[in-house]
């Protein structure tokens, strides 16, 4: 349909559309008035942990939200 | 006998092709699996088959033949539903090509939407929504399907907040170095500029 060379800007620098809109909603989020705004903080942390394993046993664990990929 | 079932299967949708001029009429879905349950029945025909998922699923509305007066509209939000099945007169969504109105009886459409202001026409009242980004799916039987990431009422926000966010990614975006910090001060401005055009508009 749409050629390679008509890409969204946040594409064409390397960030994937979940990225985009995750940035997105936070930025709403943070724009909002005061009982909402906790409410919505609370809601929507995502993090995960990440644990190398060696020799069978986990290295300790790094939390990472939202880095872009190396 | 998982052979004849995937025999069974294979032949079905030629048959269904030929009877269907366009893809996007097509028929109500079964709300039961009939090869399965045949299948089932040949081998096991001593305990009543599984239910599949299909029989769980509500079966898809079929295209009226004429354009109905109402759109249904389904807006979810990942932490809640906000309109579940919701009939209206119009939506304007806020989609990447420009604001876009749907009425009942719009050519079936999946649309990006990009961060800006979705209202709800209902009789003679509007309810507005200002959603961060997501896709509006709209189906050949006027169901209009709204999934957003986040979607405020615009009086949950705080005019202040939105120009102090504007100030400070415009500044950004004059001081990012790296592709990744343009886009991201360049999505901030975006967004704010969305927001303020949205509560001042």
């Amino acid at each position: 349909m749409t050629s390679n060379a008509a890409v969204p800007f946040w594409r064409a620098a390397g960030m994937t559309y979940i990225t985009y809109s995750n940035i997105c909603a936070n930025l709403v989020r943070n724009c909002l008035k005061e009982p909402y705004k906790t409410e919505a903080l609370s809601r929507e942390k995502v993090h995960f942990s990440i644990s190398k394993w060696t020799d069978g046993k986990p290295e300790k664990p790094t939390i990472r939200s939202d880095s872009p990929e190396e | 006998m998982l052979r004849r079932a995937s025999m069974l299967l294979a032949c079905r949708p030629i048959l269904a092709a030929r009877a269907r001029p366009f893809s996007t009429d097509l028929p109500a879905a079964p709300s039961a699996d009939a090869t399965f349950t045949e299948a089932w029945t040949k081998v096991i025909p001593n305990m009543d088959p599984p239910k599949t998922p299909l029989s769980f699923m509500q079966p898809r509305p079929p295209t009226p033949s004429s354009i109905p007066s109402k759109l249904t509209v389904n807006f979810v939000l990942p932490y809640a539903s906000e309109l579940a099945t919701k009939e209206v007169d119009m939506v304007i969504v806020p989609a990447t090509t420009g604001q876009m109105g749907v009425l009942p009886g719009h050519v079936a459409t999946i649309a990006e939407l990009k961060p800006g202001v979705l209202s709800v026409h209902e009789g003679s009242e509007m309810t507005k929504y200002f959603i961060s980004s997501g896709f509006v799916f709209i189906h050949a039987n006027s169901f209009a399907d709204i999934i957003a990431v986040e979607a405020v009422p615009l009086d949950r926000l705080d005019v202040n907040l939105v120009q102090k966010g504007l100030a400070e990614f415009t500044s950004k975006l004059s001081s990012a170095t790296t592709d990744l910090e343009k886009a991201e001060a360049q999505i901030g401005i975006d967004v704010h500029s969305a927001l303020n055009s949205a509560l001042t508009g």
